[in-house]
């Protein structure tokens, strides 16, 4: 028999009101038992909640929300309890002594899951709303939640269910009147469908973006400052600051919430060929992930000399912003040679001083740039990896398939296979589906 | 006792229904050793063609060869029957090219009833099945209408439409099986009171004309293959004379006065309630769905080589006998074509196929098997097939050995039983070969090393195929070792003047014979050994070069497909107290009780979730 189970929904520790959730078959003998008859169903009930003996623990507001139609799909319960430890503690032993069981972390998501209320994807929206630190994340997560992930791939799967409709035609029902060009007409779904998959895969690094952060890395030759900008800009000393060079060796990152975005500023080791073999892997690790973010702060020491900042220098992209640092040093220092090659790779440039410790125009900067890598017309189509691997191995499968329309069988072959790779997300695409489109669009039989 | 006081013998299995379901069952359960008998209203209709006179095609061309490879009789009498041969699908892939011939209908009942009667072990009797005897919840005879009571360890039921059929044709509504035949009503009694699950379906034909008051000097003709591809393993020649098919269309004025009439269409007048195939549409259905086209293609099939009649396939129709004149009369080359019996549509009952196990047995009523239209489908090849396995398993029941199947990975059959019993039906079931996920390896030219030794395994193969078929398997093995020696490096290809990548790779010779400029005949020039090889083992190498690759893919999900198809499930699990599952998951599961977890999987409206949970209690009985 199904457990019948209950958590606290809340964050445990004081706090006003705590709430205990109660799911599974037993759930409405459970609560009749700890706080008498049954209330209406998702009415909000006042109730004295009793312990086994009877003895009251607490005043509390109990909700009954019968299954299928609750969030697991089971009968369900709710506890709004006064916050106190000792309420919470008293009503999880009389919840034990009815039979309930404590759940573990995502249980109720997976009764939900297993009882068809949420599909996979929904379910992981669960999770990313639950852990969601910013609006962006969360209102991503909603989408997710919403299904508007799914629409998305609800259409790829139907242009392929149309593709293979037309394929099969030409394979299945050979004295019918059927078109010579049927196969040919699979060749625009197909196309629109290979176009459609290369795009959401070139944008993939955006809904990666908003659910784990926007990453910007700070680079510059040694000692240019760049520990004060990274200081500056998450606004506390993470960054160990001296005068020395190479002082930084470890990479730091920083969280911070910009315009409702999740940002992650990196400081990490001064770009510079090293003998020191502790140095050198810094600065490996420095340009690894230098290369992977999504945008770069290259920080010049405007007193430097060239053969200081040639290895940052090579790093810098189109869209990425240059800042020439120590503005506040002797009036004279040649920075044209840094600006033209910043110009060179498509980056803008700023000069501040970083002595004041005020970097609003870098924070400016970056919230413009990530608002702008993170908006977009469509829904992500990849909010997690295993997104990216079903789209790369479906788009592999329907680029053989185009290439293979004048042997129409091995054309369906290829759209079938890459229907599978989009069912890991969508759910299978049935020889039925198929058939009921051939069926809508040909007139068969004799 | 018999009225000479000897005992009733005690037939191992009783098939019920001459059609081509029930001649298949009987023939197999036969061939398996079992004591059998045949019991069908009339022997004259024995292996009667109700529809249009052909068999095979697409699919169901596969399904005649698998049929065949179990040393099935359809595809031997078809050879002998056929009058027409032609091979779908030339031009594509040996994959999806689908054997068909047109049939001489008496011939075929000539030689199936002939077939019948040679094969050991088999009683043929004529007398229609009025109840079946049940004792212990088994199944252990049957009633004739005289009275007399056949007892047997099983029994194999195969009578078509029988169940309620009503005949329509514009305001006419009869009650019957067939045209013409009566249906029986106590069998059907007994099948209702056993609570089974039922649907409804409806079909239709065509009116059949007369040949001679056909315009056939004005009409296009479609010629046959020559020479013929036969259905059977082991027919070398067809011998039975050939001949060509007319070919007409509809005219905008035929639309015009089936729109007109639409009202005495039962279906369209709403007096048949039944799902028609959506694949074989009433002429009425096609006038209405498709209002954009002003033609439909007619092919007119001739019935017989002695047979005037022509089936005129495209125009199936339940309007008024009047009606069906009077646009028939519209079509070019028919303007004084005669009708000799009106078309009509039929609707009847089906036992939901969800009722029976993958072995065709009914699971409320051990020892009794169902096949053919009884279980919503359509078609003698779908029939035919399901015969075939019922009579197998009825025979292996007899004995109380354990039932077989077959997977999806190895045959239509299975493709089609797994389908049946699975998701059951919502329209007449046909085979199409979309329905195959392992299509590139279920080929009409494979059937046999598909399916004639797992058939010597069951028992259902006879000596002589046997024999022919390890035959050829020694030649098969023979060249395809060979092939496995051949190869060349890519400088000696590019010697021998194919336009290789340079790579430095040994090309092996089905890879060469993949290559899109390199033909058996170039091959040839550098070996000339392999001249010498069989023509049905040339064939098969030539066709694993065309899938290279696809084949070797198809393996690997194969073998993803039987790691679900390998955890089974029992019988008997509990479902109500098995966590994790919604009440719609239990429920589907608890009816279909499906057999592994790969067909659990295929069930309707069972989740991932449901799967999950499901899996977790198959692995933790396992551990």
């Amino acid at each position: 028999m199904t457990a019948t189970l209950f958590a606290l929904a809340t964050a445990p520790g004081r706090a006003a009101v705590a709430v205990v959730r109660l799911t599974g078959p037993s759930a409405g003998d459970v609560t009749r038992r700890l706080s008498g008859p049954l209330p209406r169903p998702r009415r909000a009930s006042l109730r004295t909640i009793r312990d086994a003996q009877g003895a009251p623990i607490d005043r509390a507001l109990v909700l009954w929300f019968p299954g299928p139609a609750s969030y697991t799909g089971e009968n369900s319960a709710e506890f709004q309890l006064h916050g106190g430890q000792g309420v919470i503690d008293a009503v999880s032993r009389a919840l034990l002594a009815a039979g309930a069981l404590p759940a573990g972390p995502g249980d109720f998501t997976r009764r939900a899951f297993e009882n068809g209320r949420l599909d996979l994807d929904q379910a992981e929206a669960v999770a990313d709303l639950v852990d969601s630190e910013t609006t962006a994340q969360a209102r991503q997560a909603l989408g997710q939640l919403d299904g508007r992930l799914g629409r998305r791939y609800q259409a790829w799967r139907d242009s392929l269910v149309e593709a293979l409709a037309q394929l099969e035609a030409a394979v299945d029902f050979p004295d019918e009147e059927i078109p010579d060009t049927v196969a040919e007409q699979a060749r625009s779904a197909l196309t629109h469908l290979v176009g459609e998959l290369e795009g959401a895969l070139s944008d993939q690094a955006r809904g990666r973006r908003v659910r784990e952060g926007y990453r910007v890395a700070v680079i510059g030759a040694p000692n240019a400052g760049k520990s004060s900008l990274f200081n500056a800009l998450v606004g506390r000393d993470a960054a160990i600051v001296t005068a020395a060079a190479g002082t930084t060796r470890d990479i730091i990152e920083g969280p911070i919430v910009l315009d409702g975005y999740r940002v992650l500023v990196a400081d990490m080791a001064g770009l510079r060929a090293s003998d020191d073999a502790i140095e050198a892997e810094g600065v490996r690790r420095a340009m690894a992930w230098a290369s992977q973010a999504d945008a770069r702060l290259w920080v010049v020491d405007g007193s430097d000399d060239q053969q200081a900042w040639r290895l940052a220098a090579d790093m810098v992209r189109a869209g990425d912003l240059t800042l020439i640092n120590k503005t506040d040093l002797p009036a004279g220092t040649d920075t044209s040679t840094a600006r033209a090659a910043a110009e060179r790779a498509g980056a803008s440039v700023a000069e501040l001083s970083l002595v004041d410790g005020d970097a609003t125009i870098v924070l400016e900067w970056i919230a413009a740039r990530a608002r702008k890598d993170m908006a977009g017309r469509d829904f992500p189509a990849v909010t997690h990896a295993r997104h990216a691997v079903a789209l790369r191995e479906s788009l592999e499968h329907l680029r053989r398939g185009l290439s293979r329309l004048n042997e129409p069988e091995l054309a369906a072959e290829d759209a079938r296979l890459a229907a599978r790779a989009l069912a890991r997300i969508t759910g299978r695409v049935d020889a039925e589906d198929v058939l009921a489109r051939l069926f809508a669009s040909f007139c068969i039989g004799k | 006792m018999t009225e000479d006081g000897l005992l009733d013998p005690y037939w191992d299995v009783i098939v019920i229904g001459g059609g081509h379901a029930g001649c298949e069952a009987a023939a197999a359960a036969a061939r398996m050793g079992a004591t059998t008998l045949l019991l069908t209203h009339r022997l004259e209709t024995i292996g009667e063609m109700s529809c249009n006179p052909a068999i095979g095609g697409l699919g169901k061309g596969h399904l005649v060869r698998e049929i065949d490879a179990l040393d099935g009789l359809m595809g031997r009498i078809a050879d002998a029957a056929g009058i027409q041969f032609r091979l779908l699908n030339r031009s594509r892939g040996p994959a999806v090219r689908g054997p068909r011939a047109q049939i001489d209908r008496a011939l075929y009942r000539r030689h199936m009833r002939a077939a019948l009667e040679a094969q050991d072990g088999l009683t043929l009797m004529a007398e229609a099945v009025e109840d079946l005897t049940v004792e212990d919840g088994r199944v252990t005879g049957v009633v004739g209408v005289s009275g007399r009571v056949y007892r047997g360890r099983t029994v194999a039921l195969t009578t078509g439409t029988f169940l309620k059929g009503v005949i329509c044709r514009g305001d006419e509504r009869v009650g019957a099986g067939r045209d013409g035949e009566a249906p029986a009503v106590g069998l059907a009694d007994r099948l209702y009171g056993l609570g089974l699950a039922m649907g409804r379906l409806k079909t239709g034909t065509p009116p059949r004309l007369d040949g001679a008051t056909i315009a056939w000097d004005r009409l296009d003709t479609q010629p046959g293959d020559t020479p013929p591809t036969p259905f059977s393993f082991l027919t070398e020649n067809i011998t039975t004379p050939q001949v060509v098919c007319g070919v007409t269309a509809t005219t905008a004025r035929t639309h015009a006065i089936i729109a007109a009439h639409l009202g005495e269409s039962a279906v369209h007048g709403g007096r048949l309630t039944g799902r028609g195939p959506r694949y074989c549409p009433s002429i009425e259905d096609k006038v209405v769905r498709f209002a954009e086209r002003d033609s439909h293609q007619i092919f007119l099939e001739p019935e017989g080589l002695d047979d005037s009649t022509i089936y005129p396939n495209g125009i199936s129709t339940s309007l008024s006998a009047d009606t069906q004149t009077r646009f028939v009369w519209t079509i070019p080359g028919l303007e004084s074509a005669r009708i000799l019996k009106y078309g009509y549509a039929i609707e009847y009952d089906f036992v939901d196929p969800r009722e029976l196990s993958s072995s065709l047995e009914v699971k409320r009523l051990a020892g009794l098997f169902l096949a053919g239209q009884i279980n919503g489908t359509t078609g003698y090849e779908e029939a035919g097939a399901q015969g075939l396995m019922a009579g197998i398993n009825a025979a292996l029941a007899a004995r109380r050995a354990p039932p077989v199947s077959l997977g999806r990975d190895t045959a239509y059959i299975g493709v089609m039983i797994d389908d049946l019993v699975t998701r059951g039906v919502t329209e007449p079931y046909r085979m199409f070969t979309s329905r195959a996920e392992f299509r590139l390896r279920l080929r009409a030219d494979n059937a046999d090393q598909r399916l004639t030794a797992l058939g010597i395994g069951f028992g259902c193969v006879g000596g002589s195929r046997a024999g022919a078929f390890e035959a050829k398997i020694r030649r098969l093995d023979a060249v395809r070792q060979e092939v496995a020696s051949l190869s060349l490096s890519a400088s000696e290809a590019a010697k021998a003047g194919f336009r290789v990548n340079p790579d430095g790779q040994r090309r092996g010779f089905a890879q060469l014979l993949n290559h899109s400029q390199i033909g058996f005949d170039d091959l040839l020039a550098i070996w000339p050994q392999i001249g010498a090889w069989p023509a049905d083992a040339r064939e098969q190498v030539e066709i694993e070069a065309v899938y290279l690759g696809y084949l070797d893919r198809q393996d690997a999900d194969v073998a993803l497909f039987r790691r679900d198809e390998d955890l089974l499930i029992s019988p008997d699990l509990d479902y109500d107290a098995l966590g994790g599952l919604s009440h719609e998951a239990r429920e589907k599961l608890a009816s279909v009780r499906p057999g592994t977890l790969g067909q659990a999987a295929r069930i309707e409206g069972v989740t991932a979730g449901a799967l999950s949970a499901l899996l977790s209690h198959v692995r933790r009985r396992a551990a």
